[in-house]
């Protein structure tokens, strides 16, 4: 996707390019062609409604092609496709930390397959940062106290500068790092070198060691919604609004849970503010998410009073 | 946008209050209301700030919000709006006194919009000091014992949110509140101005704009007083 | 067509001016005279000019290597703030308006002085309180989050004086505010009788609409920095996430200000190139009244593009697409005025004086200041190129290659006028031309450096990108020679130039129908306007003769 930036980007250049000689030219060739001279006096000119209309419409109608192209760039940058490796990063003063999904952990440095695509999922410990690779031509501001994404695929094997792209202190400069892409089977190697457990499973313990079993089950209704097969559907909510269950809204039930009562249950769930960290946070995330892969014969009941166990996968809609 | 020169009035050259780069009291006039009222929509786009990260947050944390704004005390609420409201009507009689000359009636209703700017400020020092026996006040001392429901059973809401709903209050009722101290303020300057005969039937430009500021700060409470007390109200 | 010795048949030389009426200390410091406060904004505003540009001086130093080896990462950190809000606060906002709009409006228009004097004095005295305050700040250790103040990081993390800092903006904001609403209630009150709102100078033109923009915009900014000292004070929570709040909400508060801002800073530099471009090519402006709705356009237009600072902020992919397409509005109307412009030199008389080759330099690099606008509005790019150094080359060529130029330019056309004396035009050419050139060498390797990744508040970066920032830091030590050469000759001229004309120029306004300098209450009658704005044909006609209306 890089070079297409890079077309568009030659595009507006050029066309600046042109502009501004243009202009350079005329107000030159003018200066020069109309320098005063003794006896020779200024035409008067008042104006011309039709030379404004045009120079106004013409630009304006350049400028659209600027924006339609740009805007179509950037929904494509905007939407990761569904079938997306996801990553984890967390950004802190001053540094990056990425997790894999298999558990590998690393440092101001991504490993990344070719020819896979490949979703970030952002948050910050602290500050705004900027999750930014010039080489992909891509940018994600990392906010704290929620997610913001990034996706890419990586077509050339390489290392690439990672930067921070947003003012952060201290040492905002030094937060750089490498986004190191690999061909498929070296990353496989490089993939299997590492210790850690999986990022949903380790989101399951959590799960049962915080408690969060306890409202939330599995084989009956509980206090809480049966989180089976409930990430990316929609939710009813209980002042009305119908929300996509999506990462934020993961994170947000952990540390806010009153923003957003499920319809039919009541305001009961305490706040993890505080009590969990975003590595934390984020591997509950990924066990939530891991929840909706599974087929749903064993979850059996949806998020309504009345059980069904109808044991349908994907389609069944949430209310 | 009329011509700004008009015909000079006689009795202007010899007005004392008649500046120097003015050609008459009617321009003079003119420019000093248009500069207040101006300065009136900067003040618009002050509150206007605050009044946007209140609707923003009102959105996104409702709940929170709502169980802070029923702690708030109605009754007080509703006795503040009335009184800045008659404040206003007095305001107004001593403009409409000044311009029929009676120097006395307008001294009498400034002091009494005075009074009732303090009976204003007053009434809000009580709800501050409940708020902060209550613990409701920002900061390290704040902790909030959450609302019921209609059932009596309480409901949780995360105490950080809510502190945003009391962060909000004291900053949009405490800015409000300054500029009723800088009102009171004129408006005893303008008072004890009158006293001394400063004003007359000829001259009074500078109560009219003091009032128009008054009306402002009063308008501002009128959408404060809603959007803080009176809104997810049950009982 | 300056001309040094005195016209037998123009108006003398007044026996008392503004600058002779009265010397003492009191006389100056309590004055209501709008052309002194304008003399006295002048001189604060230059000291603060230097000051930013000392610390741009030591940006450009650190950045020649690539290694951070002249100070240390906390120290640069604050060295770029500095610069940053002196230059947009202290210096770019006030720097047109404060001085050349002080002292020329009320010229302009036929006004014995500006609507509210004392408030235009208490103006400037705000100005000097918030200035002293910003340098307390600076010796006490100074702030480093950035002239943008971004949260959580100045409320939460930084742990320098950001509170005083922010109390030091809050307080030159009024200064701006109490001027936007003198000029505005000047121009719509005390016109000379004949000077309808189509005879305006576009100079005022651009006044009125920049006030327009200081009036509305400014207290955002005031009330958001409040909001930002309360939550750093108290531990709030309005805009820190850990607390409940939001941090974007501070960039759309933030941005709702400062976009319009740069904005209250091109606008009367605009109407500045506009009374140049006139004059020296002795023409009426072509498309008088499209350049004067333009200026508003712009104001209005500039309140509704805030949130382009914020593409990859995490605002919503249709609120980027919303505001990307806004953005490219704003271009027309600036387009239109380069176009009238250059227009305006067609089958002109033109003369090659340093305001017309600043007018010139603003004509080119404001071109590709804004072409580079584009750029950033365009979605696709700007997720690239957004904090990197192609922004920062960007604000430069509109801020240093526009606003600046134009009021050079302007100090220079109205030297004569404000001093009574003439400045060396030889040097004067030269100042110019090493501006020119050494604004180019500077920041056009910028935009390169941007595009190939370098972003921007990096005080270490790697080696790859040394030679571009070599570059630019050579073309600065040229810049700076440009911008002292006239602080120089101006401060000269004061005692050993030629003593000035009326007019000098033979320029249309009425502000050349007063001596040089003007008496203090500007004119002896209030004139009676009956001609319409850059009347040159009828100037021209009549040489050297009593300039027509007088």
């Amino acid at each position: 996707m890089a070079w297409q930036v890079d077309a568009l980007y030659i595009y507006l250049v050029l066309v600046a390019a042109v502009m501004t000689l243009l202009i350079f030219t005329a107000v030159a060739i003018f200066a020069v062609k109309y320098r005063v001279r003794p006896g020779q006096k200024a035409h008067q000119i008042e104006g011309s409604i039709v030379l404004e209309i045009g120079w106004s419409i013409i630009p304006f109608g350049v400028m659209l092609t600027f924006f339609v192209w740009g805007a179509v760039l950037f929904f494509k940058e905007r939407t990761p496709p569904a079938s997306a490796t996801e990553v984890y990063v967390v950004a802190k003063q001053w540094m990056w930390k990425i997790e894999h999904m298999e558990g590998q952990r690393e440092i101001n440095e991504l490993h990344v397959p070719t020819g896979q695509n490949i979703k970030l999922i952002m948050t910050s410990q602290d500050v705004i940062h900027s999750f930014y690779v010039p080489a992909f031509r891509l940018k994600q501001d990392v906010l704290p106290g929620r997610y913001t994404t990034l996706w890419f695929k990586a077509t050339q094997p390489g290392t690439y500068h990672l930067f921070c792209a947003e003012y952060c202190g201290t040492s905002h400069s030094g937060m750089i790092g490498n986004i190191v892409v690999m061909e498929p089977q070296q990353y496989a190697q490089w993939l299997s070198g590492g210790p850690s457990a999986p990022l949903p499973e380790a989101g399951k313990e959590l799960f049962s060691s915080l408690g969060c079993a306890t409202c939330h089950r599995f084989d009956v209704q509980g206090r809480g919604p049966n989180l089976t097969n409930v990430f990316n559907k929609p939710v009813l909510l209980e002042d009305g609004r119908t929300v996509i269950a999506d990462e934020n809204y993961v994170r947000e039930s952990i540390l806010s849970p009153t923003a957003k009562i499920v319809s039919g249950f009541k305001p009961v769930m305490p706040t993890f503010q505080g009590l969990v960290t975003d590595e934390q946070l984020n591997a509950l995330v990924a066990y939530v998410k891991s929840l909706a892969q599974q087929p749903s014969g064993a979850a059996g009941a949806q998020n309504q009073s009345t059980a069904s166990p109808t044991g349908q996968p994907k389609n069944m809609q949430v209310q | 946008m009329a011509d700004s020169q008009a015909t000079v009035v006689e009795t202007d050259v010899q007005n004392p209050e008649l500046r120097h780069h003015f050609a008459d009291m009617e321009q003079q006039k003119n420019a000093a209301s248009l500069g207040m009222w101006l300065f009136l929509v900067t003040e618009i786009m002050f509150f206007g700030g605050m009044f946007c990260a209140y609707l923003v947050y009102r959105t996104s944390h409702f709940a929170a919000l709502a169980a802070g704004s029923q702690t708030l005390d109605i009754k007080w609420g509703a006795i503040n709006t009335a009184v800045l409201i008659v404040s206003s009507v007095t305001v107004v009689l001593a403009i409409n006194a000044i311009q029929f000359g009676r120097q006395k009636l307008t001294v009498a209703y400034l002091v009494i919009t005075v009074l009732l700017g303090f009976v204003f400020l007053g009434i809000k020092s009580i709800e501050y000091t409940n708020k902060f026996e209550e613990h409701h006040v920002p900061g390290p001392g704040f902790h909030f014992t959450g609302t019921f429901d209609d059932n009596g059973k309480q409901i949780p809401v995360a105490e950080n949110e809510v502190q945003l709903f009391f962060s909000l209050y004291f900053a949009m009722t405490g800015m409000h509140a300054l500029h009723m101290i800088i009102g009171i303020g004129i408006m005893s300057t303008l008072a004890v101005m009158t006293w001394k005969g400063r004003f007359s039937q000829g001259y009074y430009t500078p109560i009219e704009n003091a009032g128009l500021y008054w009306h402002l700060v009063d308008i501002i409470w009128i959408y404060l007083f809603p959007l803080l007390y009176l809104i997810s109200r049950h009982t | 067509m300056a001309s040094a010795a005195i016209p037998a048949n123009s108006i003398p030389v007044a026996k008392t001016n503004y600058l002779t009426n009265g010397f003492s200390l009191k006389s100056w410091l309590l004055t209501t005279d709008h052309k002194r406060i304008a003399v006295l904004y002048l001189i604060s505003v230059t000291l603060f000019f230097f000051l930013g540009g000392f610390f741009a001086m030591l940006i450009r130093l650190e950045l020649l290597t690539p290694q951070g080896d002249l100070m240390q990462a906390d120290t640069y950190n604050k060295v770029f703030t500095m610069h940053g809000m002196i230059m947009v606060f202290f210096f770019l906002i006030p720097v047109v308006p404060a001085t050349l709009g002080n002292f020329l409006v009320p010229l302009m228009i036929g006004a014995k002085d500006l609507a509210f004097p004392r408030i235009n004095l208490l103006s400037w005295y705000l100005y000097v309180i918030a200035g002293g305050l910003f340098l307390h700040c600076m010796l006490v250790g100074g702030v480093d989050t950035g002239w943008t103040f971004y949260t959580p990081f100045s409320t939460a993390a930084s742990n320098t004086h950001v509170i005083e800092a922010g109390l030091a903006v809050f307080i030159a904001g009024f200064s701006s505010i109490f001027t936007g609403l003198n000029f505005i209630v000047t121009v719509h009150r005390m016109r000379a009788p004949g000077l309808t709102w189509d005879r305006l100078p576009l100079f005022i033109w651009a006044n009125y609409a920049t006030s327009l923009i200081m009036i509305l915009g400014t207290p955002v900014v005031a009330i958001t920095i409040v909001l930002v000292a309360v939550e750093r004070l108290f531990h709030l929570g309005i805009f820190d996430p850990r607390l409940g709040g939001d941090p974007l909400l501070f960039q759309h508060l933030f941005w709702f200000y400062s976009h319009p801002a740069v904005y209250i800073m091109i606008l009367p530099s605009m109407g500045v190139i506009s009374e140049l471009i006139t004059c020296f090519s002795r023409k009426r402006i072509f498309g008088y009244k499209f350049i004067a709705l333009s200026s508003v356009a712009i104001a209005v237009l500039g309140f509704l593009v805030w949130a382009h600072h914020m593409f990859v902020a995490g605002i919503s992919l249709y609120a980027a697409m919303i505001f990307s397409f806004l953005t490219f509005f704003i271009g027309v109307p600036s387009a239109i005025k380069v176009f009238n412009w250059t227009a305006t030199l067609y089958r002109g008389a033109i003369s090659y004086t340093t305001p017309m080759l600043y007018a010139f330099g603003f004509i080119g690099l404001f071109t590709i200041g804004g072409l580079t606008g584009l750029f950033l509005a365009t979605l696709g790019i700007d997720v690239h190129v957004t904090d990197t150094y192609f922004v920062v080359a960007h604000f430069h060529y509109v801020m240093v290659g526009g606003v600046l130029m134009g009021f050079l330019g302007g100090m220079h056309f109205w030297w004569p006028k404000i001093s009574g004396r003439l400045y060396p035009e030889g040097w004067a050419r030269l100042s110019a031309l090493l501006v020119f050139v050494g604004f180019n060498l500077t920041f056009f390797p910028q935009f390169i450096l941007g595009y190939i990744g370098m972003p921007r508040r990096y005080w270490q970066y790697p080696g790859e990108f040394q030679v571009l920032n070599v570059l630019s830091t050579a073309g600065a030590s040229v810049l700076a020679v440009g911008y002292l050469l006239p602080m120089i000759y101006f401060l000269w001229s004061l005692r050993y130039g030629p003593i000035a004309s009326a007019n000098p120029w033979n320029a249309a306004g009425l502000e050349w129908q007063t001596t040089s300098p003007p008496p203090t209450f500007n004119f002896d009658e209030t004139p009676v306007v009956t001609w319409e704005a850059y009347n040159y044909e009828e100037i021209d006609a009549h040489p050297q003769e009593v300039p027509v209306g007088r």
